[in-house]
């Protein structure tokens, strides 16, 4: 057993093959990046094949081979059910996925674990019912949990090889131009698939809405692409947008909103030029609306805003608020439209958008990160990945890189849910060190990290009110009482690694 | 006292619990559902059960249904299905307000 | 000094959420409702419900109101576990006459004379919603000493005056003025009535900044958002602030000297300047301005 700096043990097994963590940027040192094999295409070859079945066939898959999927569809994605039911029926079994994460609409996933069709999995989530299942134990080998930087670092080293990426393709020719602006799934950029296209050994483009060549604007281009497969229907349009975009009325996650965006404006980044990501939560985004507002009474305007972009963000630039929209991942549909329409709102991909082993990524250049939290702890580590009751059900997303990389991290949520206390002694499970995380807001005010005492000297007259973190955990617990310790068994269900690739944490079964 | 017939008190809104008592042939049987049952079960139970002892109530069934309730609500609930239970509309606040203590 | 009053916030009694989250929001008063937001068949549970919330929240930043029930319907239950739960405030709705509160004021005393409470402990305030209740708000304003404040419900008021709210506001000038005038003839709060429209900032504005020019001390709210938008209208402005720092320190100073007339910047201070100056310093206070 191995204790890691955040005091995690580490099963000495997965110690030896990931490394523990050592460090926020311990472990970025140069690297050699994968080499990928190339199947050539004379001009009268054709891409085009017939059905899924055809192009698993094609591209040769068989068992333990390591297959990829993106989820810009979010809980709209039908291509991954669609290509695990039919490497199921084709009797192909011992399956490794690395998915860039995994929806509710995933739940199918489950039987196919239990059948031995997938045995391996990494992604950047597992929700209600596949992490529960997960949690339960019902897979012999852990699921590598990676953050969005982490997974393109593991895809550019070659901790992760993919064999073949099934690439859901919003619009697609017949040579395997792909955009995610056109076409009935439109989800606007295709950040997480692009690292898949440049790096896996072989792409299959899927794709309801077929366009004349050449289908421009160009996301993933047809150098990348074998195959090309056209289905009836890739995703639902209502379930890409589901639940991320609409102004919360809440008025406890508004007050939060507007305690986050004070923090922002009264510290010496908010200034001309300056650069923000939000979240896609109810509080993380109301954030802009109050940010908006100080914007224009202060005259004030950002350089860039980063990451998932939403509609609140796309109306801060057409306000002339933002000038530009840096985007590898759109939560609704006036997002996808605006990245089509503007050459300012400009599409990235996960690589450049936050890897620790890039030549320098997007969220090195950020100012000011808002993010949500499931729990943080009284050393203000995060955890986004499992509940309160230790079961897997959140996502790692870009927690660990933004906080890391930007130069004000601010971590929103509310003291409370429910009888669950958020502020905790100790997190179930750290996904983001402590040392990112700058500044926490909640509903009864703010803690920030002693190890910022320029950002204490900074917010010193600031008219939020101001805790320890001691202070903040105190007041949860004196609503909600002292939880009982969680009772996990012996079994890892799950690795976290950070986003340099040691283990920061492990989660056992429950 | 013992009980023949049935009362309910609370909902299953969020932050809320309800509290059903049915017949029981011997001491008092709490059965929770709850999203906070691995971190607060058992004190949810036996704060139940207290207050039931307290009003008299000593062979019951409870079936309680909880969405995240905190124990003044847990309290409130558990008092009002007794005494919706007892058919009886005047509480007594002088002993209801000596269990603060 | 006298309390700030600018928003007071309902809180439906039967919901054990907003009762944790109520003393969030920066209202001055949080008034429990356990008449009109509660159902008929849920009068039992509500009330120990707020009487075990005020025996466990922290609203000891906040002036505590409950709205009971009519005496006939619940109240004296309402009463003695709300005073018995050490509320600030029993809000009456409906006041008719100066006989109601006298009734009221009655069960109370009985209720802190029962429990050992110093008698007189619990404040009352009279809520206004009909032709009668504003001709006979006089007599209401002065009816106990335990009075704080009339309120004015224009919901109920309206339909009772066979017309409807209206922008303007036109068709409660006399209920306003007339409330207005018993609260201050017997030296209590006038609170306005609730905003309904929650969604209607402006409209809340435009209400708001009529009701502070004719002198209230603020309204109901109904929804959390409401908050900052009344506070912001009653928040003095920075010269305000000023001025009302500069005649104080002029006080002070001629206080020192022992100087009997004291003047500020050639202007002569008496009471009403003073107290206006007070009111002005506690606004800023609370509304998170710079003030020595």
């Amino acid at each position: 057993m191995s204790v890691n700096q955040v005091k995690r043990e580490i099963p000495d097994k997965y110690a030896k093959q990931y490394g523990v963590y050592a460090g926020e940027f311990t472990n970025v040192k140069p690297y050699e990046a994968v080499k990928r094999p190339i199947k050539p295409i004379t001009p009268h070859d054709s891409k085009m094949v017939d059905s899924i079945h055809d192009a698993i066939v094609k591209t040769g898959l068989k068992d333990g081979m390591t297959i990829s999927f993106h989820h810009h569809f979010r809980e709209g994605d039908y291509v991954m059910n669609m290509v695990l039911d039919e490497i199921a029926k084709m009797g192909i079994k011992n399956i490794s996925i690395a998915p860039s994460s995994i929806a509710n609409v995933h739940a199918p996933l489950i039987d196919h674990i239990k059948n031995g069709v997938v045995t391996n999995i990494t992604s950047s989530g597992l929700r209600d019912k596949v992490g529960a299942a997960i949690s339960e134990g019902i897979m012999d080998n852990p699921v590598v949990i990676r953050s969005h930087g982490g997974r393109a670092r593991a895809i550019a080293r070659g901790d992760i090889h993919i064999d073949v990426a099934f690439i859901g393709a919003p619009s697609s020719d017949e040579y395997g131009n792909i955009n995610g602006t056109k076409g009935n799934a439109t989800c606007g950029s295709l950040g997480y698939a692009m690292i898949d296209a440049k790096y896996a050994d072989q792409v299959v483009a899927v794709t309801d809405t077929l366009v004349p060549y050449p289908n421009t604007p160009i996301s993933i281009p047809q150098t990348d692409v074998d195959y090309v497969v056209k289905v009836d229907a890739i995703g639902d349009p209502s379930g890409i947008a589901k639940g991320a975009t609409r102004f919360t009325k809440n008025p406890k996650e508004l007050l939060i909103a507007e305690y986050a965006a004070k923090v922002i404006t009264e510290s010496s980044y908010f200034k001309n030029g300056f650069s923000f990501q939000t979240g896609s939560g109810g509080a993380a985004l109301a954030v802009s609306r109050f940010l908006r507002k100080a914007m224009i009474d202060e005259d004030v305007k950002a350089s860039f805003a980063l990451g998932g972009i939403t509609n609140a963000m796309v109306e801060l630039q057409k306000e002339g608020l933002v000038d530009k929209l840096i985007d590898v991942q759109d939560f609704d549909h006036p997002s996808a439209v605006s990245m089509a329409e503007n050459p300012d709102h400009y599409e990235i991909d996960a690589e450049s958008y936050a890897s620790p082993l890039s030549k320098g990524s997007f969220i090195n250049q950020l100012d000011v990160a808002i993010l949500s939290a499931l729990e943080v702890d009284t050393n203000f580590n995060v955890n986004v990945i499992t509940g309160s009751d230790g079961v897997l059900r959140g996502a790692s997303g870009g927690h660990s890189d933004t906080s890391a990389a930007c130069k004000m991290s601010i971590v929103v949520a509310p003291i409370v849910r429910g009888r669950i206390p958020t502020i905790v002694d100790d997190v179930q499970t750290v996904v983001t060190p402590g040392e990112s995380v700058d500044v926490v807001v909640t509903e009864l005010g703010v803690a920030i990290n002693p190890n910022r005492p320029d950002l204490i000297e900074m917010f010193k007259d600031m008219k939020v009110p101001q805790f320890t973190i001691e202070e903040l955990k105190e007041k949860a617990y004196a609503i909600t009482g002292t939880p009982a310790k969680i009772h996990y068994g012996d079994k890892v269900v799950a690795l976290i690694e950070y986003r340099d690739g040691s283990l920061i944490d492990v989660v056992k079964n429950v | 006292m013992t009980v023949k017939q049935t009362a309910t008190a609370g909902t299953t809104e969020s932050s809320d619990i309800m509290i059903t008592l049915k017949p029981n042939d011997s001491g008092i049987e709490v059965e929770l559902d709850s999203n906070v049952k691995k971190q607060f079960g058992d004190h949810i139970n036996a704060l139940i059960k207290d207050i039931l002892q307290k009003l008299s109530i000593d062979n019951v069934k409870v079936e309680a249904v909880d969405k995240g309730a905190l124990d003044c609500t847990i309290k409130a609930r558990t008092i009002a299905a007794a005494y919706r239970l007892r058919g009886e509309s005047d509480y007594e606040w002088e002993a209801i307000n000596s269990w603060n203590d | 000094m006298e309390r700030l009053r600018r928003t007071m916030m309902f809180v439906p009694g039967a919901n054990p959420a907003m009762l944790r989250d109520a003393v969030l929001y920066g209202a001055d008063s949080i008034m429990f409702d356990l008449e009109d937001a509660v159902s008929l068949k849920e009068k039992d549970t509500a009330r120990i419900l707020v009487y075990s919330a005020l025996k466990t929240f922290d609203y000891s930043s906040v002036e505590t109101v409950v709205r009971v029930n009519a005496l006939s319907a619940g109240g004296k239950q309402d009463i003695e576990a709300m005073v018995l739960g050490g509320i600030n405030v029993v809000r009456l709705p409906k006041t008719e006459t100066a006989q109601d509160i006298v009734d009221v004021d009655e069960v109370i005393t009985a209720v802190e004379k029962k429990y050992d409470i110093p008698v007189g402990t619990t404040h009352m305030m009279a809520a206004i919603e009909s032709a009668e209740g504003v001709l006979n708000a006089r007599e209401i304003a002065k009816a106990s000493s335990r009075m704080i404040g009339i309120a004015l419900g224009a919901e109920d008021y309206v339909t009772s005056q066979k017309t409807k709210r209206y922008p303007d506001g036109a068709e409660l000038s006399f209920a306003r003025n007339y409330i207005l005038h018993s609260a201050r003839a017997a030296g209590i709060a006038a609170i306005d009535t609730v905003y309904s429209d929650v969604d209607n900032e402006e409209g809340l504005r435009h209400e708001t900044n009529l009701i502070k020019q004719l002198g209230f001390d603020g309204k109901s709210v109904i929804n959390p958002r409401q908050i900052p938008v009344i506070n912001g209208i009653y928040a003095p402005s920075v010269e305000e602030v000023q001025k009302a720092q500069e005649m104080m320190a002029g006080i002070r100073e001629a206080e020192a000297k022992g100087s009997g007339v004291i003047a500020v910047n050639g202007q002569m201070v008496d009471k009403p300047i003073v107290e206006r100056a007070q009111r002005v310093l506690a606004l800023a206070k609370a509304t998170n301005m710079e003030v020595d």
